[in-house]
């Protein structure tokens, strides 16, 4: 379909809640499927609002929002497999929850308790790399290793607009066009790179850059939980057959600040919210789950019961988490034994008990 | 015992640790077919063809950034970067990722990763193809840092680089790559981490590492004093308890390497003997060491690199403080 506001894009849902065909892309889900998806964006979007709110209080030192972007995160992590691999944005909460992170373990993060929080390998799914774009090679490494070991992996890699700035996002685009690497390069364009607008920087549509390095590039409306999810699932399924790499943009927008530290109002206007909110993603399939009798109030009403005794666990679990021992910063730095680390860690707990004493005494 | 240059010491090594072990792989710029500009990976895509040994695209961030993937993937993937000069593009991964992940993950991800670096001058090259960046990673926790003075220690050390659990960064004297030493192809014992005392002394302590060995072993030959020279080899973890117990003795150290002065290794050696040696010392620990300058053009170059004059003027500073 032709939009005036995403241009070429694939669309499944539109904001009004109608379902539409595309030519190239289809998707059939069951109706336990449809409300799966409606369910993981509905909590995930109580997890984000939660988290925003435990900041303010002091309990999180920073919180990067999704709000906005869910149909994107869950729509594209849902078409993957368990055995797939995943690296997400530091903003991907949505791709996180669905590949199995408990929502503490990513908050533990963003409260100062540590720089990672879960079990990538559990998960399979990669910690959040802060460093922009720094991960898109990363996936492009793994992939490599995917290739050699003769798998039927896809790996899914996430990054913002404003990482494709980034010569590491380019780089990863060459790596895997030469290689013909099994990977799914996933582009939220949210439109804002903190204060910069994709519209004003970007001069030609970032799915085209595909084309440049060799491989498809396709852009889809990234509030459409069905067609971001209908296009994953293909290109996930070319990267595991041998097919090589897929470029998606999924056009998106970031409804929240770029981190709790950022002051929107200081570069955008509210009228451009209010364009995007009614294109919210949410409330689209909500209105076709509603409109094809696939679920009803009480189902809604579960639903948000259900977000409620999320937000109680994370409130309370987030406040109970304490901080390690100090010494513990000197754990896992290296694999092996290393005296000069262990003699400044000896030092340090010298250093510290002394004072106990002195309180002690 | 074999006669071998570095760079077949180098070659050999890395042949056995891919013969050793299957997740062993190599990338890299031009190491494939060509065998690197260096000839130190020759004929080993040849046998052990191009999914382990890959001819990378001309992008530095995307090999050390791939490497991480790879490792994150259960490889132990060994890559080269060109020329010291061409590493600080990949700078941000090594720092901010190879570094990093192991702890970030909490012990979940090793990074078994060696990074290989042609480093310093002396060849006539024309700029960013004569640096000694080792400070930066030396500087960087949760990196290692090694540099092989002679084949012997090359053959030994690529092996155990590679068999090591974190990240090495792994500096090749490149003017060094041409000299033959005996090489003891059976033998890949002996604790890369640890100083080694290559020649001993009475007067006067020399702490060098890399291409200044060499060098610093030829001063001690044609100096008219006694003088211990230890190769530090570990850059880090820096192993320093051989210069103690040296110093202890001498009363004097002169630590030298091309790199800058400011900042560099020798300004922590210094730091460090100066602490545990204040009572032993009979001058300050003095630096024989490249200038803060950025590395000058060839035709300069002698001027720039210290050489058997300034470390024996440094000895004689020294003595005579």
């Amino acid at each position: 379909m032709v939009d005036a506001m995403l241009g070429r894009a694939v669309q499944l849902l539109t904001p009004e809640g109608e379902r539409v065909d595309d030519p190239d892309y289809d998707i059939s889900l069951s109706d336990q499927e449809l409300r799966g998806l409606y369910r993981d964006m509905v909590l995930v979007r109580r997890l984000d609002a939660e988290a925003t709110a435990l900041q303010r209080q002091g309990e999180l030192g920073l919180w990067a929002s999704s709000l906005g972007q869910e149909a994107a995160q869950v729509g594209s992590a849902r078409a993957l497999r368990t055995g797939d691999y995943a690296f997400p944005t530091y903003r991907d909460h949505g791709v996180t929850w669905v590949r199995g992170v408990p929502p503490l373990e990513v908050l533990a993060m963003f409260r100062g308790i540590t720089n990672g929080g879960w079990d990538p390998i559990a998960r399979r799914c990669s910690l959040y790399t802060i460093v922009i774009g720094n991960q898109v090679l990363h996936a492009a490494g793994y992939a490599m290793g995917v290739q050699l070991d003769g798998a039927e992996e896809a790996v899914a890699v996430y990054f913002g607009d404003g990482a494709t700035d980034e010569g590491d996002v380019s780089e990863a685009f060459v790596l895997g066009s030469n290689l013909h690497l099994p990977l799914v390069y996933f582009c939220e364009n949210n439109q804002w790179a903190i204060s910069s607008a994709r519209d004003r920087f970007g001069r030609a549509p970032l799915y085209k850059r595909a084309e440049g390095f060799g491989f498809p590039g396709v852009r889809v409306d990234g509030n459409d939980v069905l067609a971001v999810m209908a296009v994953t699932r293909a290109a996930a399924e070319r990267a595991r057959s041998g097919g090589g790499p897929t470029f998606i943009e999924a056009y998106t927008y970031r409804m929240g600040a770029h981190t709790t530290s950022d002051d929107p109002t200081r570069y955008r206007h509210a009228e451009e919210l209010e364009v995007w909110r009614l294109r919210d993603p949410i409330e689209r399939l909500k209105v076709l789950l509603a409109r094809q009798g696939m679920a009803d109030r009480s189902y809604f009403n579960q639903i948000d019961a259900e977000a409620d005794e999320l937000a109680v666990i994370v409130r309370d679990g987030v406040r109970a988490m304490q901080a390690p021992p100090p010494e513990s910063m000197f754990e896992h730095v290296y694999a092996e034994r290393n005296p000069v680390l262990d003699r400044q860690r000896d030092a340090m707990v010298a250093y510290e008990r002394s004072f106990a004493d002195e309180v002690t005494a | 015992m074999t006669q071998l240059t570095m760079a077949k010491a180098l070659n050999t090594g890395l042949r056995r640790a891919m013969e050793a072990d299957q997740k062993v792989m190599l990338m890299g710029e031009d190491i494939g077919r060509l065998g690197g500009v260096f000839r130190i990976t020759d004929g080993l895509q040849k046998d052990f063809g191009e999914h382990r040994v890959v001819d990378s695209p001309l992008a530095e961030s995307a090999i050390v950034g791939a490497a991480v993937g790879l490792a994150m993937r259960g490889y132990r993937p060994v890559v080269e970067i060109q020329f010291d000069g061409f590493v600080y593009p990949a700078f941000d991964q090594i720092v901010s990722q190879v570094a990093k992940t192991f702890r970030r993950s909490e012990g979940l991800l090793r990074m078994p990763i060696v990074i290989r670096i042609p480093y310093g001058g002396g060849i006539g090259a024309v700029e960013h193809h004569s640096e000694s960046p080792e400070a930066y990673f030396a500087h960087t926790a949760g990196l290692r840092v090694l540099t092989p003075s002679d084949p012997g220690a090359a053959y030994r050390t690529i092996q155990q680089a590679i068999a090591c659990d974190d990240p090495v960064v792994y500096l090749e004297p490149k003017r060094r790559y041409w000299d033959k030493g005996e090489v003891d192809l059976s033998d890949v014992s002996g604790d890369p981490w640890r100083s080694r005392v290559l020649r001993p002394g009475t007067d006067v302590t020399i702490a060098c590492y890399g291409p200044m060995v060499r060098c610093c072993l030829d001063a001690a030959e044609a100096a008219d004093v006694s003088l211990e020279v230890i190769d530090l080899q570990s850059l880090s973890p820096l192993d320093l308890a051989p210069v103690i117990a040296s110093v202890e003795r001498t009363g004097h150290l002169v630590v030298v390497h091309e790199a800058a002065r400011t900042g560099g290794v020798g300004a922590e050696v210094a730091a460090q003997i100066t602490e545990s040696c204040f009572y032993s010392l009979e001058a300050p620990v003095l630096r024989a060491t490249g200038y803060d300058v950025p590395y000058p053009g060839s035709r300069l170059e002698e001027h720039y690199l210290p050489d058997l004059d300034r470390v024996l003027d440094a000895v004689d500073r020294s003595l005579a403080w």
